[in-house]
């Protein structure tokens, strides 16, 4: 079973800052971790790995430090590491991004299970996964929160819902997006480590993906970054008490008269 | 302070220390509560080769010595002593197949040991055998291919929970320490059984629990070194365990000034932080200072049995005494920091205390520790005669 995990390197503290000219994070100065819903992804491929055997391949997009964090990965056990670094991925929206990973995928050649954590905890989009199963064309299943059986063509999956889940097949391949229910990452081992110190991280360029540039980066990015702000916190609704149906909306018509609103 | 460490020590070093903030600290006040064996924590810290990293690569280990098996029970002992004891207990079990057994012997129990999916133990002491080793009364008697063993020990940690256990006997109680053998025993052996699992003071995560033998017959291939070597194979052990007590003494010391300095600069008391009171101030440089000290003096002990110099004996016994009397003082002072906070159970500090103490008690008192401290010095002075 061939497996590929996105990866992003995320910014450790939740206190970022942003650069005011491009609206973009500043990422200097920031120690940087990986993304932690994307530690539930490893895990989980992990664990299919583990049990039925194939490859985990994980997969960044990001500058070059963000080898790092792919390192990390090798040291928990995945099989290989790629970074997608360029200048012309940089600036890239959540369009730009999945279409980069997509190829990415692609030029890896077969694989049967992508799997993402359910976003990034500092652009907190959800997008890129799915935009990833669009631009490849399989089908995709969000907040998994327990992956129930897989064979070689299909998988079963929950997929959390406000109260309770979805039990979803769906065939293969296909991409799913894991939310922390899907058991607590492992911890790396000193093998592993020693491993992921030795390891080669691979990089490939827009050049190595064969990707269309107009695709990539800010050139293929519609989502421009207007503005980021802290929004203004609204207070709370007020709930109208009563004991009936018609009582609720006796005492709300009074409170709206004694606003003036009606 | 810069020890020096390679990069396979750091690394070491730094995944203790993960998962001890991570795994261990959260549940410590949990397992010290229910006194429930760790078996989750200990699942973790095998799968991330801790286990591994004090046995030769032949093995299956990492190929590391005594100071990187220090270097791990340091850091875990900062989070909680009782599970770093659990895992310390498997190299004290572990330690004398791989000095005194047979290649077969090495080659059966070691890479289980090396991966953590078997624990090991050392059964020494008994209700009259304590600080008197010589005086222990569980019997081997030969019976064709094996040994039949017969008596009880006492206090043996993770007792019940590993599978292979180091067991010494006497051949003949008349003989005193010549009389004693080694056994290598597995659980599961008929006429093996375990007693009850004692309540103690500290590090009550950790199992205790008496051996019982009755009849128990061992299979000759599971004799450890010689007949009548068991005395040597105890005491050989021993030397080279015990800076992995003084390791963990210093950590549980670490650990508590860790949450002392923490309390002490966050603490208000007189519109001020306590500190910036002389008084607190000099109690953590003093803390400090110990900590540092024992730390150099463990490490340098355990390069020094690592590098295979022979006469160990006085130099381990060191480190044990100072690093394990510096834990109980430093511990103390902790608490008195914390002041009533300290003394309740919702803070972590009395139980750094109570798990301080058992490090001036196990693997030799340290009454036992100055005996061969000055018994040694006497020789030295009469060698230079």
């Amino acid at each position: 079973m061939n497996l590929a995990v996105l990866v992003k390197q995320v910014p450790e503290t939740t206190d970022v800052r942003i650069d005011r000219k491009t609206n973009t994070l500043i990422r200097e100065g920031v120690s940087s971790i990986v993304n932690p819903f994307d530690m539930y992804a490893v895990e989980q491929a992990l664990r299919i790995r583990d049990e039925h055997g194939g490859r985990v391949t994980c997969i960044s997009m990001g500058p070059p430090q963000a080898e790092a964090a792919l390192r990390e990965t090798l040291a928990l056990g995945a099989d290989e590491a790629i970074l997608l670094s360029d200048k012309a991925f940089a600036g890239a929206d959540t369009l730009a991004t999945s279409y980069t990973l997509a190829k990415a995928i692609l030029k890896l050649g077969e694989f049967d299970l992508v799997i993402c954590g359910k976003q990034a905890i500092d652009g907190d989009t959800a997008q890129v996964g799915p935009g990833v199963a669009e631009h490849l064309d399989i089908p995709h299943v969000t907040y998994v929160s327990k992956v129930e059986e897989i064979s070689n063509r299909h998988i079963r999956v929950r997929r959390m819902i406000e109260e309770g889940y979805d039990v979803i097949l769906s065939s293969l391949p296909a991409l799913i997006t894991v939310v922390k229910e899907i058991g607590e990452p492992r911890m790396p081992s000193i093998k592993g480590t020693l491993r992921a110190r030795k390891a080669q991280v691979i990089t490939w360029t827009a050049r190595d993906l064969e990707a269309d540039e107009l695709m990539l980066g800010l050139s293929g990015s519609p989502t421009q970054v207007a503005r980021i702000f802290s929004p203004e916190i609204r207070p709370g609704g007020e709930i109208i008490e009563g004991n009936s149906a018609c009582e609720k909306a006796r005492n709300l018509i009074t409170q709206l008269k004694a606003s003036h609103t009606l | 302070m810069n020890y020096f460490l390679t990069e396979e020590q750091e690394i070491i070093k730094e995944l203790s220390a993960k998962i001890a903030d991570e795994k261990i600290a959260p549940r410590a006040a949990e397992f010290d509560e229910s006194e429930e064996f760790p078996w989750n924590l200990i699942r973790i810290l095998a799968d991330s080769d801790l286990f591994a990293v004090w046995v030769p690569e032949e093995y299956g280990g990492l190929g590391g010595g005594v100071f990187e098996q220090c270097l791990v029970v340091e850091e875990l002992s900062r989070a909680c002593a009782g599970v770093a004891v659990s895992y310390a207990a498997s190299a004290l079990g572990g330690f004398p197949i791989l000095m005194f057994g047979t290649e077969e012997q090495k080659q059966r129990f070691m890479p289980e040991i090396a991966s953590g999916s078997k624990l090991a133990a050392f059964a020494l002491t008994e209700p009259d055998a304590g600080s008197d080793a010589g005086n222990i009364r569980t019997t081997a008697t030969r019976d064709g291919e094996h040994y039949v063993l017969n008596g009880t020990k006492q206090w043996i940690t993770n007792g019940g929970e590993a599978d292979v256990y180091v067991v010494i006997a006497t051949m003949d109680p008349e003989k005193g320490h010549r009389g004693m053998t080694a056994f290598i025993v597995e659980k599961g052996t008929p006429g093996f059984d375990f007693g009850k699992k004692e309540k103690k003071m500290g590090i009550r995560s950790s199992s205790t629990t008496e051996l019982i033998f009755k009849d128990c017959k061992v299979p000759v291939e599971n004799l450890l070194d010689k007949e009548g070597k068991g005395f040597l194979v105890a005491m050989r052990t021993l030397d080279k365990t015990r800076p992995g007590v003084a390791a963990q003494a210093v950590g549980i010391a670490q650990g508590a000034l860790d949450k002392a300095a923490e309390y002490a600069s966050t603490r208000v008391q007189f519109g001020k932080r306590i500190g910036e009171f002389q008084a607190i101030e000099h109690m953590l440089a003093d803390m400090a200072t110990q900590i540092e000290a024992a730390r150099s003096l463990v490490y340098n002990v355990a390069w020094m049995i690592d590098s295979g110099e022979r006469h160990i004996t006085k130099a381990s016994a060191m480190a044990k005494l100072f690093a394990s009397d510096i834990a109980m003082k430093v511990t103390c002072d902790a608490v008195q920091i914390f002041g009533g906070y300290g003394y309740m159970r919702d803070y972590p500090v009395e139980k750094m205390m109570r798990d301080a103490k058992i490090t001036q008690i196990y693997e030799g008192t340290n009454q036992i520790q100055r005996s061969i401290i000055g018994g040694a010095v006497i020789k030295e002075a009469l060698r230079r005669k």
